[in-house]
């Protein structure tokens, strides 16, 4: 009986997930009237990071800091702000670890370089090779 | 071919194994630190994040005094122990401010009535948006901010009893 009881409380218990009481924002979850403009943060939301599940887009997460989040790029370009520009004030804030779009920041460079000298190794080796 | 070249695969192989052996021991840490450290404090004017006390704006910090802006929330379980320990920084003689994240002015007054009020003053930022202004990523969190109003310090986490020294250290090179 006890183990039940337990079992009963265990399935109508609420997680102990550090949420706040309050609703979402706004517009977190709620679309822009003008397409246009929900396509453009659609697609922002899809390459900023979530701070919490930090493998997830803020588009895909379902924290209540990345909901906030949302309703601040919503409402941003709702105000016509260009969505690059927003991406450049919350690098200032979190640097470049909260957008997934690589950066041209010359830490990368070489990440970037890569291909190219893989390219040049084997067109090297292959000409050996034919030479031979 | 020469020795060299024919172990040259196998030494790369395992430079790339120790490269994730040493990876997977020491995982890098999950800490998002805000850039804003050595700027100015964002300016902002919150609402009261609790009847009893004044409401919070950049115009506080610029009193010459380092302040301690301390990032909580009602529904944040650390902060329940923090509020102890910062009870102890005030009783030492530092500022405190608070800002309450998405957060009611009765809980707000519950919380501090149950755990303690070390806070000056306390804002309210009910939609998290003065905690991304300022390149915070949860609760809770603390910044020291220098008495030009300038961002000396970030703490993410909860102050521990065994960060007073180093806070105070903080807050006396903020002067």
């Amino acid at each position: 009986m006890k183990r039940l009881l337990l079992l009963i409380a265990l399935m109508i218990a609420h997680p102990l997930f550090a949420d706040s009481n309050l609703p979402p924002a706004y517009w977190s979850d709620r679309q822009l009237p003008d397409p246009k403009q929900e396509a453009q943060a659609r697609g922002l939301m899809e390459q900023i990071r979530c701070l919490v599940c930090q493998g997830q887009s803020i588009a895909d997460s379902d924290a209540e800091i990345a909901g906030d989040m949302r309703d601040l790029v919503r409402r941003r370009i709702a105000a016509g702000e260009a969505p690059s520009s927003i991406r450049a004030w919350l690098i200032q804030r979190y640097g470049t670890w909260i957008t997934f779009k690589p950066t041209a920041e010359p830490a990368a460079w070489p990440l970037w370089a890569l291909p190219l000298v893989l390219l040049l190794v084997a067109g090297y080796l292959v000409r050996r090779r034919i030479k031979r | 071919m020469s020795r060299a070249v024919r172990f040259a695969p196998l030494a790369v192989f395992l430079v790339i194994v120790i490269a994730l052996i040493w990876r997977l021991a020491t995982p890098t840490s999950t800490f998002v630190p805000s850039r804003l450290e050595g700027k100015p404090l964002p300016a902002f004017d919150l609402g009261p994040g609790v009847d009893t006390k004044p409401a919070l704006s950049t115009r506080d910090f610029a009193d010459g005094q380092p302040h301690i802006l301390n990032i909580f929330a009602s529904w944040c379980v650390p902060c329940v122990s923090e509020v102890k320990v910062l009870q102890e920084l005030k009783a030492r003689g530092a500022a405190i401010e608070g800002i309450a994240i998405r957060d009611t002015p009765e809980d707000v007054a519950a919380f501090l009535a149950r755990n303690g009020d070390p806070y000056d003053r306390i804002g309210s930022d009910p939609q998290s948006a003065l905690q991304i202004a300022l390149g915070s990523s949860g609760v809770p969190e603390s910044f020291i901010i220098d008495g030009r109003g300038v961002i000396r310090y970030q703490h993410i986490g909860p102050i521990e009893r065994s960060d007073i020294g180093m806070i105070e250290h903080k807050l006396e090179q903020a002067r």
